[in-house]
């Protein structure tokens, strides 16, 4: 399997973690990632806000360097997949929008096409379970994760607004993560704030919305008994992992849960050890999941 | 016809008693709502079960409920397409709804054990009875706290108003609004902050913000940017979008407050038009984010120039110290990069000049495509009308 591949910015910048630990992995499930390293930032929905088609163009123009690779793009983050699709949504809607923002593109030699050699752009936790396949990932595991307790945070990005992001063809996007996380040998937490928001877009605006919100998802995923989160987004990873000590101020109670991003579980389950997958970087204590693998030989 | 297992959360005040499950079995057709199955449950077994309802075709807006967890009304949601919700994920069981201490028993339909339809009242609001909220305070208030009438200028015309059709076009997606409080229910901003003024007032706002008739666009935009609990409280979650039965999609007129309220230049306290127009700057010289730029452009824009950053802004810059010291002890942020603002790299090899020249061109075009309005082009017919057409 071959993709273009757009990491986007946080995965690159504060959860650098999450982009190394995707290289790791695609290399052992044996997916060969084109990085489209000229790409742009999606706007992450900001840029949209203030000009939707600066936004459109911006990502216009990711989709066409995707598509001159010939390949399907993937992302890895939650929030470049939601952002990416709104605008994808109204470029494929209509051909004379599309005409009018590829004039922009036209003067770099660019052009983004609807549906050009079956053109997809899916999160990794899309690709995994659609186009990769559960069967082989779990045939790929060196080390079944047994006896770690899982929660799944899936980010708002990959599960609303149904309608735009495929659930029409695929409805059980937003059970995915427990089928990777069963996959690979675990075992699923249910919680209350699977779906809910991390509360990062505001976090600048807000904090104390922002940081209630990631702690009491933290904190009900600990009532529930979790040994760790696991998010196909660096953005609520941020707010979830990073900012945790701060949340559990604003919630007012010890909050101390590992937040693993999506391809650091699927590489523990392949083989690799937690420092190879840049969990000692990580603010909440990964130990417990150490701890939970230990007695399992990789 | 089938039969169903609605599993309903109920409250009644004058019992004394906290709120509990009941199921109730119905046999209707897939094709017949919620509501209907509700109803028939309350003819049936139960007179006592209280629901608000009348038009029963989603447009009076009295029956918001939750179904399995998602805030719709009652009545555009059919057993059948509830049914196979609630069972789409049958050998692992969905979890419970929140408040609830055991996992949902099998029931019946279709002859065969299913999880049951789980109905419970509007989420965000106080319960009043079984299914009926109170919406005066997290609804209707907030709705009035945005002066949802019309301020035009000076003394109204003799005759009626007079503008182009196309001037108010933008507005008519948030005029389909029929106050279901569906939105409110579902809102996760509301969730953490119920001061939250929230998406069916902030939807409201906006059909006056941009109504041409309206003299009072900026003093509205003002107020709401200024207030802590206005249109900078909105996280970006769509439930809302998914919620909305009409289709009013009340996050993206959030977004259209926003978009006007940077075009009107208003400055405000909850550092909402600086992180966006630092944002937007940063993407244009560097392609990809600057996060450390970022962080100090939102509290303090021109840090290096012009300081004149707020209390509140030197209150957040302070406030973000600890989280960037940890950040550094992992080894999450010690390059260089993550630790100076500006340091960040540009897009290679010339594409950030092809960045900026998109940048340039949008200067000059902010076209706003509404597929509200203008719908999905392309659309393959179905087979049975391509040859009604044939034919």
């Amino acid at each position: 399997m071959k993709l273009a591949y757009w990491p986007g910015c946080v995965s690159r910048g504060f959860t650098s973690e999450l982009h190394g630990s995707m290289a790791l992995v695609a290399e052992r499930l044996g997916i060969e990632l084109v990085e489209l390293d000229r790409a742009n930032c999606c706007g992450a929905g900001v840029i949209a806000e203030h000009n939707q088609e600066l936004a459109d163009t911006l990502n216009a123009r990711t989709f066409a360097l995707a598509q001159e690779t010939g390949l399907a793009m993937m992302n890895i983050c939650s929030t470049c997949q939601g952002a990416q699709s709104e605008c994808q949504q109204r470029l494929d809607a209509d051909s004379s929008y599309r005409a009018h923002i590829n004039e922009v593109l036209s003067g770099q030699g660019l052009a983004y096409e609807k549906g050009k050699d079956g053109f997809t752009n899916k999160n990794f936790l899309w690709v995994l379970v659609e186009d990769y396949g559960l069967d082989q990932l779990a045939a790929k595991v060196q080390r079944p994760l047994s006896g770690l307790r899982v929660g799944p945070f899936y980010g708002c990005y990959v599960v609303r607004p149904k309608e735009r992001l495929g659930y029409d063809e695929f409805p059980e996007r937003d059970l995915y993560l427990e089928k990777v996380i069963e996959a690979l040998g675990g075992e699923v937490v249910e919680y209350d704030g699977a779906r809910k928001c991390c509360g990062f877009p505001v976090i600048t605006m807000n904090r104390e919305t922002s940081l209630r919100q990631s702690g009491t998802h933290v904190g009900d995923a600990i009532d529930a008994g979790a040994d760790c989160l696991v998010t196909p987004c660096p953005l609520c990873h941020l707010n979830l992992d990073m900012q945790q000590p701060e949340a559990a101020k604003v919630v007012n109670r010890d909050l101390g849960l590992a937040v693993l991003h999506l391809p650091q579980l699927v590489g523990l389950a392949l083989g690799y050890e937690p420092k190879q997958l840049g969990m000692s970087k990580h603010i909440a204590s990964t130990g417990l999941v150490e701890e939970r693998l230990a007695g399992v030989p990789a | 016809m089938a039969e169903y297992t609605l599993k309903v959360r109920r409250y009644q005040p004058e019992s004394g008693e906290g709120p509990y499950w009941e199921e109730f079995q119905v046999d209707l057709d897939p094709s017949l709502s919620v509501l209907d199955g509700i109803l028939q449950a309350k003819d049936r077994d139960d007179g006592s079960l209280a629901v608000r309802c009348s038009c029963r075709a989603a447009i009076c807006g009295s029956c918001g409920m939750k179904v399995n967890g998602s805030s719709t009304l009652g009545c555009k949601t059919m057993l059948g397409e509830a049914h196979e919700a609630a069972n789409r994920r049958r050998e692992a069981d969905a979890a419970p709804p929140r408040g609830s201490d055991e996992q949902p028993p099998p029931g019946s339909a279709n002859g065969s054990a299913a999880n049951p339809i789980v109905v419970e009242p509007m989420g965000n609001m106080p319960v009043i009875k079984d299914l009926i909220t109170d919406m005066e305070s997290t609804h209707w208030e907030k709705i009035r706290r945005v002066t949802p009438w019309l301020l035009p200028h000076g003394n109204p015309p003799e005759r009626e108003y007079v503008v182009e059709p196309e001037s108010m076009i933008d507005i008519t997606q948030s005029m389909a609004c029929i106050q279901c409080g569906a939105c409110v229910s579902s809102c996760l901003s509301m969730e953490a902050d119920p001061g939250f003024i929230g998406p069916a007032a902030l939807a409201k706002a906006y059909r006056f913000v941009g109504d041409p008739r309206d003299a009072e666009t900026k003093e509205r935009l003002h107020d709401l940017a200024h207030d802590p609990h206005g249109i900078y409280d909105c996280t970006h979650c769509f439930s809302c979008i998914d919620a909305c039965p009409k289709g009013v999609a009340p996050m993206d007129q959030i977004m259209r407050l926003r978009r006007k309220a940077g075009e009107e230049g208003i400055e405000d306290p909850n550092n909402g038009h600086n992180h966006e127009a630092a944002f937007i700057k940063i993407i244009e010289k560097k392609g990809t984010l600057d996060e450390a730029l970022l962080l100090q452009e939102s509290y303090a824009p021109g840090v290096k120039g012009k300081l004149k950053p707020t209390k509140s802004a030197i209150k957040g810059l302070l406030g973000s110290i600890p989280t960037v010291i940890r950040a550094f002890k992992t080894g999450k942020a010690r390059s260089l990069s993550k630790l100076i603002p500006g340091v960040h790299p540009k897009l290679p090899d010339g594409a950030q000049d092809e960045v900026k020249a998109i940048y340039a061109h949008a200067e000059e075009h902010r076209e706003e495509f509404n597929l509200y309005i203008k719908g999905e082009e392309d659309v393959e017919p179905e087979p049975d009308e391509r040859e009604v057409e044939t034919a």
